[in-house]
């Protein structure tokens, strides 16, 4: 702690340069928190996904429509404690762009599986007596200023109704949200009856999309799911099922080499902050070199010249990186708002930590060569060499 | 009796450049007692800087003995010589050599940072210490703000603050004008008498040296003539 | 004239001095490299995307579906609805005047990745085995067409780089089975090279459909797409919309192009100011540094133009060096890397290799020279005002 003073004042030796450092250091961290959470905004499906809960598709493709009657048979296995099916609806309010997800679904046992979605009693209620009522996340609800009482008009992208027409129209009577705003991304979706769906739609009637099984006891999703798949094998309408977990995984999976790229922007951002770090850090112990020389006149021995330049160095990294995460604090919540898809976007504890450890190992790294030349110094030939 | 702080016996120092070898002092006796305040004179590259950095441990001699109070310099490690240097020598160099980043506080502060003393009892001797140079007013100035002969009773204080056994000074005039340079010589000589500061200084002025008590001259690396003042 | 002689004087004074601070010039080159190679990279990969799909077909061919639908996997055709199509005026026909339209089924299969447990969507086309009556790009490059009515499989040239279990020999399922790979087809890059092409017929016996997904057609000539548009939505019997194959293909392409675009600008521009602030750096070094010769410079006559001009010439060419750098890095590593990702709009795998064009490399250039304006600008200015008497004193 003494020698605090004594960093602080020979970081801000040059203030302008220690400035533009800084906030070049900060941008990069800026980037690497956004860059991160989205990353994380993609991944929460496999955090949410619930440990009693199957996905069952089609053998061949999520898109492979399956037989209603697959639901009550399902039920009635021993270890399943709720089945809802699920439908894809594939429709968008007014234009392409404002896209967002539909479920036809079965409400009441799809409600009592995911104890995350937080809906109000009486407007749970009131969805189940409504036969064309639809919630919505609060979300979606936000953006579009969709409020309880509105009729609202989707044009289906799949499903025509009887007449051919694609205008859709449903009765809001539910607003929802997450337990963890985190999870907003994953929920970000309207729901409605499926069967009100079945009866309204022009073909497909009598078939789900998929189903969602609640299983008694997550201990047993092995067994059920080969009975699950057991009991339609050899049918013309075979099944596939999985944990809800793999079916996200899979899903995210599917967007390939997105993780990848990310990770190759943020290595290039800090291979480039690297340099222009390092570069300072050179440019300020070369300066000093006398200083350094003085130091150690005085006393001040290799190791403590070193850990001095080390500590210079952390503290211009560190302090760079907090101000960039507080940034990133800051902006995420207006981006996930204005984001589609992306309204849980947050800075994370696991994030926050590994940024501080990035920051810290940056120090170390653009630290050493200027620390290890303090250290090496030979104070007769630096003194000589004013 | 005067006591023996600083003993050198056929003390060499040998740089090589290259292929070649360059002796810069040769088989040298000299003995410094407390309280002494010694001139060291000779033109440039007669060795006196040289001298100036073995008996400050900055350096070590190529052959010979060298004694500075209990400790023999030529026989210890670059660490060990660190250690004994935060102890026991006070700089003074002719470019004050204050870090420009920090107050005349925290200047004079710099060699009690290696002490276990308390930030309170590092203040109280700050503050003393730049009262003995006539500067107490001065403390929260920058060195760019501070005047040559100021800088360099500054200089002066950060080589005190710590108690040290023998006070080592190159140039401590050379870049300061007649008058300023008598001050900041007067101090010297103040401390010397007052505080029985053992001192040694590097000068090619000789009326800087009228203010030691004895002036040694060297050329080319040898002791030439050694006279006592009055 | 005086002053351009100066400014080359004061210019050439300061590039000779680049080698000697070559540690510090080279921040200026690899920061403003680096942002320069995230940009190229991530715009051609943008624009390859696009170029996949918005390179899909051809203006004298149309995609009818059903109406309301917006792409084909969400498209119902009956049979009805495919005769009647079929026959609409504006269709190029045959010799023998069968006209030239092909109905077809689109469905998704899952196929893994060696290694990878987790399976991809890709789109298998229920076609017929003269499909080059309508798509005369289409080729096979590797084995043999599928045999009408047997459960065989041409797969695209993309899909099979892609994913290696796609060989001629191994089998696939696609519905109720698997099914045999016969061979590889080419199309000429676009985006059907990502599909698996099948018989119609065995398909729809296997996946037990009865309705088609999309009718493409060979129109008489580009012009006759506004007879045929009109004869299709006019027709009273059924709802269905066409449009000409590239409007539809780089509408399939938009939300994703758009996305990654959104990436590619953000990151640019965020790494972009912290480049800005890192040449800020070397340039105000440099100026101070070269306080004494600015200022002996001043002394002896020169004016404070070309002294700026000089300082920001030096920070322009190093920025110039620098995005060159970058743009041949991204030139280099990227230009025909491909990736396959899932195209939301269509839930299915595309395969696209990135594009690094002229036009990327022109955009990464200029805002290279934007950042080397702006971080030498400043410094310039400092060196202008330099105040003479106190930099040679310093000196």
């Amino acid at each position: 702690m003494r020698y605090l003073p004594l960093i602080w004042a020979t970081l801000w030796r040059r203030p302008p340069r220690t400035l533009f450092t800084m906030l070049s250091i900060a941008v990069a961290f800026l980037l690497y928190a956004l860059l991160t959470a989205v990353n994380a905004a993609f991944n929460t499906g496999i955090e949410v996904a619930g440990a009693d809960r199957l996905v069952t598709t089609g053998r061949y493709s999520l898109t492979q429509v399956l037989p209603a009657g697959h639901i009550q048979k399902i039920q009635s296995l021993p270890g399943v404690a709720l089945v809802a099916g699920q439908s894809w609806f594939g429709g968008y309010y007014q234009k392409e762009s404002n896209f967002f997800p539909q479920f036809p679904t079965q409400i009441e046992p799809y409600l009592a599986m995911y104890p995350e979605i937080v809906l109000p009693e009486d407007q749970k209620q009131a969805m189940l007596r409504t036969r064309t009522g639809a919630i919505i996340a609060k979300t979606l609800a936000d953006r579009y200023g969709f409020s309880i009482g509105d009729r609202i008009p989707i044009i289906a992208g799949i499903w025509p109704l009887a007449d051919g027409s694609n205008n859709w129209e449903f009765d809001l009577v539910g607003i929802f949200d997450t337990k963890n705003p985190k999870d907003r991304s994953i929920y970000e979706m309207m729901l409605f009856h499926h069967e009100y769906f079945d009866e309204a739609r022009q073909f497909g009637k009598g078939t789900v999309g998929w189903m969602v099984v609640k299983t008694r006891d997550p201990a047993q999703n092995e067994t059920v799911i080969q009975q699950i798949d057991a009991l339609f094998a050899n049918s013309p309408h075979e099944t596939r099922t999985q944990t809800e977990k793999a079916f996200n995984q899979a899903f995210i999976k599917q967007m390939g080499d997105i993780g990848l790229i990310m990770s190759s922007i943020i290595g290039a951002v800090f291979f480039t902050l690297l340099f222009l770090t390092g570069n300072t850090m050179m440019q300020s112990v070369r300066e000093r070199i006398p200083e350094l020389a003085v130091l150690k006149t005085l006393g001040y021995s290799d190791g403590g010249v070193l850990a001095l330049v080390l500590a210079e160095s952390l503290a211009l990294c560190l302090l760079a990186a907090l101000s960039g995460l507080a940034l990133a604090a800051v902006l995420l919540p207006g981006i996930a708002a204005k984001l589609p898809g992306f309204s849980g976007l947050a800075l994370t504890p696991g994030a926050f930590a590994g940024a501080v450890a990035i920051a810290v190992l940056l120090a170390l790294v653009v630290g050493l060569i200027p620390a290890l030349r303090a250290m090496r110094l030979q104070i007769v030939d630096a003194l000589a060499a004013r | 009796m005067a006591q023996t702080v600083v003993s050198l016996r056929g003390v060499s120092k040998r740089y090589t450049r290259g292929r070649q070898t360059i002796e810069v002092l040769h088989n040298l006796d000299l003995d410094i007692d407390k309280g002494d305040f010694l001139a060291l004179m000779g033109p440039s590259g007669s060795g006196k800087t040289t001298l100036l950095n073995l008996i400050g441990g900055l350096d070590r001699p190529s052959a010979g003995e060298l004694r500075v109070g209990d400790a023999r310099l030529d026989q210890m490690s670059s660490a060990q010589l660190t250690r004994w240097r935060a102890q026991h020598v006070g700089f003074v160099f002719q470019f004050y050599n204050l870090l420009p980043v920090l107050s005349a506080e925290r200047n004079v502060e710099l060699p009690l940072l290696l002490t276990p003393l308390s930030a309170a009892e590092r203040m109280k001797r700050v503050r003393i210490a730049l009262q003995i140079v006539g500067l107490a007013d001065r403390g929260k100035h920058k060195p760019a703000e501070l005047s040559g002969g100021q800088a360099q009773r500054v200089a002066i204080a950060r080589a005190i603050v710590a108690d040290p056994t023998l006070l080592v000074c190159d140039e401590p005039t050379g870049d300061l004008d007649r008058k300023t340079a008598d001050e900041v010589l007067g101090l010297l000589q103040l401390l010397n008498r007052e505080h029985g500061k053992t001192i040694v200084m590097v000068t090619h002025d000789p009326k800087a040296a009228e203010f030691a008590t004895h002036t040694l001259h060297l050329d080319k690396g040898r002791l030439v003539e050694q006279a006592a003042h009055a | 004239m005086n002053t351009l002689r100066q400014i080359i004087a004061v210019t050439a004074v300061n590039l000779r001095a680049i080698p000697s601070r070559l540690g510090s010039s080279m921040v200026i080159v690899i920061g403003i490299a680096g942002v320069v190679g995230v940009l190229v990279a991530l715009l051609s990969m943008a624009a390859g995307f696009k170029a996949t799909l918005a390179g899909t077909g051809t203006h004298e061919r149309a995609i009818v579906l059903r109406g309301g639908s917006t792409d084909e996997l969400g498209s119902v055709i009956t049979r009805e609805q495919a005769a009647i199509i079929t026959d609409t005026p504006g269709i190029a026909r045959d010799a023998d005047g069968t006209p030239q339209a092909i109905a077809e089924f689109y469905l998704l299969t899952d196929v893994a990745k060696p290694g990878a447990d987790t399976p991809s969507n890709v789109v298998v086309r229920g076609t017929r085995v003269d499909v080059g009556r309508v798509r005369p790009e289409f080729r096979i490059v590797a084995g043999r067409m599928f045999t009408p009515g047997v459960r065989e499989v041409v797969v695209g040239r993309a899909v099979a780089a892609q994913f290696e279990t796609l060989r001629i020999g191994n089998t696939v399922d696609v519905r109720d089975g698997p099914w045999t790979i016969v061979g590889v087809f080419e199309t000429g890059g676009d985006v059907h090279e990502s599909e698996l092409w099948v018989d119609a017929g065995a398909l729809e016996t296997a996946s037990r459909r009865t309705a088609y997904n999309s009718v493409t057609v060979r129109l008489e000539s580009a012009a006759a797409f506004a007879t045929f548009k009109d004869a299709l939505t006019t027709d009273p019997r059924m709802v269905v919309s066409a449009q000409r194959e590239p409007d539809y293909y780089a509408s399939r392409s938009e939300q994703l192009h758009l996305l990654i675009r959104i990436l590619g600008y953000t990151v640019a521009v965020i790494m972009g100011i912290g480049a800005v602030f890192g040449a800020l750096n070397v340039m105000y070094a440099a100026v101070a540094t070269r306080a004494v010769e600015i200022a002996t410079l001043r002394a002896l006559g020169f004016g404070g133009l070309p002294v700026v001009v000089s300082v920001m010439i030096e920070s322009l060419l190093l920025a110039l060096a620098g995005g060159l750098v970058g743009a041949v890095v991204a030139y280099v590593f990227f230009n025909g890397y491909t990736v396959n990702t899932l195209n939301f709009q269509t839930f299915s795998q595309v395969a696209f290799a990135f594009r690094v064009t002229p036009e990327l490399i022109r955009q990464g250039l200029a805002w290279a020279l934007t950042m080397g304006l702006i971080g030498g600008l400043f410094p310039a200015i400092r060196a202008a005002r330099l105040p003479i008497v106190e930099a040679l004193r310093t000196g």
